[in-house]
């Protein structure tokens, strides 16, 4: 405990300077207010969005200080954030989480997997993109996007 | 006195409502900080309520009226809860008792309100988390009376804001040998009721480990928001008791303006502190297993029973 105590004081805040406040996401709905949850759907991802996610939400980025929370389930979310290709298997259930989210909501595809299938368009499993499978509000490109993209993203919703 | 006793009860309740998504937004950035990030801010469980509010609410196929009444009544219970307990002042009531039995009553009925709307959804994670927290409130409950029973032997009464008012009278028997065993057992019995670390982890994502989480995992938009209020006013009125208990000094003893602002002022003081305390001790503790459980509350138990014992002996011995 006393270690914990010590490393406590030595780091100190680790999270970066805020960036300027990007415009906010046309369309987007003022009732967040300030308060995102996060419901994360990895559709058929290498992980590599996974880790980016995480890190976006961890001590450095921390998204958290902007409003957007991950949640532990799409009944208490308002944005659905996709990783990955969709998958034969993940089409229907991908369908469901989105259609489980109270309304009104805004679905993320992150990563360009997810936009537009990347290296793995044209797989042997794979239905398709995101957009393919439910309606995309906003897509974040990169493979893997840089936390710093995805934090611009979810600042674009919690318009903090 | 009645109308005094009234008119407390009703500040209480709208102190409560206002600063125990406070409580929890300063103990979500006491975490924060000590983890170097930067936090959402004090005022973010407020924000969350208001989206909540604007929502739209949607429940499962083949739920019923379970899941729409469940969560007011959780609301109703904590409120009634934050009536009932010395918080801003202790005056007794004359016609409605705010005896201990009342209030672990009251709360006990928000926890089945909860359990329900659990079971009501009929999804796995739902049974679970209400099986999990009937379990832990049957050993909690048991620790909270026998607790509270150690205090007040030696005031005579179960009332809790005598008890109270009994402690201001005679500061020494705050440090004394029953107090502090029963408040422990109390502290500890607290944060297992509350849905904190080590017992619960509030904010998990693994359905394995949820308790709370599992409950609430269903309800959406107006729903989740009752749900969440609901849990927050029971932390604020737990802590606060534990407050009033712990250091009875500010405590309004009449109705008078003056008194009620010095105890309104002296609990958010309270508060601020206990929750701090609170959450920068979770920063140190990891979720116990659930299995582990029992042992913790069956301590904390053993605890309350050796202040009551002690009690006894206490008041013999003088």
């Amino acid at each position: 405990m006393r270690g914990l105590v010590r490393l406590m004081r030595a780091t100190g805040r680790v999270a970066e300077p805020a960036p300027q406040r990007p415009e906010g996401l046309q369309g987007a709905n003022a009732a967040f207010g300030g308060s995102v949850g996060v419901r994360h759907v990895d559709a058929g991802s290498c992980n590599g969005c996974e880790i980016e996610v995480a890190a976006t939400f961890g001590p450095v980025y921390d998204a958290e200080r902007y409003g957007a929370k991950l949640v532990a389930s799409a009944r208490h979310a308002d944005v659905v954030l996709i990783t990955g290709v969709v998958t034969r298997n993940m089409l229907e259930p991908l369908r469901r989480t989105v259609d489980a989210t109270p309304n009104p909501r805004v679905v993320l595809a992150v990563g360009d997997c997810a936009r537009s299938c990347g290296v793995f368009a044209g797989g042997v499993g794979v239905a398709g993109a995101a957009h393919d499978a439910v309606d995309v509000d906003l897509a974040v490109p990169g493979c893997p996007p840089e936390p710093d993209v995805i934090v611009e993203a979810l600042r674009r919703v919690t318009l903090r | 006195m009645n109308g005094g006793a009234a008119a407390l009860a009703v500040v209480q309740v709208v102190v409560m409502l206002v600063v125990s998504p406070l409580l929890v937004g300063l103990m979500r950035q006491t975490r924060a900080r000590l983890e170097g990030r930067v936090g959402a801010g004090v005022l973010q469980p407020w924000r969350d309520l208001r989206k909540l509010a604007a929502k739209e609410t949607l429940r499962a196929s083949g739920t019923g009226w379970v899941s729409a009444a469940g969560p007011l009544v959780l609301v109703a219970s904590g409120l009634l809860a934050c009536a009932l307990v010395p918080l801003v002042g202790a005056v007794p009531f004359v016609s409605v008792p705010d005896d201990l039995f009342v209030v672990v009553s009251v709360l006990l009925v928000g926890t089945v309100a909860l359990a329900l709307v659990g079971l009501d959804a009929g999804t796995a994670f739902g049974g679970m988390g209400s099986s999990r927290h009937m379990t832990i409130a049957a050993l909690v409950e048991p620790t909270v009376l026998v607790a509270v029973y150690a205090l007040s032997i030696p005031v005579g009464s179960s009332a809790l804001s005598r008890i109270v008012l009994a402690r201001i009278d005679d500061p020494a028997s705050v440090a004394s040998p029953v107090s502090l065993l029963a408040l422990v057992a109390l502290a500890i019995a607290v944060v297992a009721e509350t849905g904190r670390l080590p017992v619960d982890n509030p904010s998990t994502h693994l359905e394995l480990t949820m308790i709370h989480e599992a409950m609430v995992i269903e309800s959406s938009g107006r729903d989740l928001g009752w749900l969440e209020l609901g849990s927050w006013l029971r932390l604020g009125a737990l802590l606060g008791l534990l407050g009033s208990l712990l250091v009875p000094w500010g405590v309004a003893q009449d109705a008078g303006v003056a008194a009620v602002l010095v105890g309104v002022v002296t609990l958010v003081l309270k508060l601020a502190v206990l929750g701090c305390v609170l959450a920068a001790a979770e920063v140190f503790v990891a979720k116990l297993r659930l299995f582990r459980v029992p042992e913790l509350l069956a301590g904390s138990f053993v605890l309350a029973f050796l202040a009551v014992t002690a009690s006894y002996l206490v008041v013999q011995a003088g």
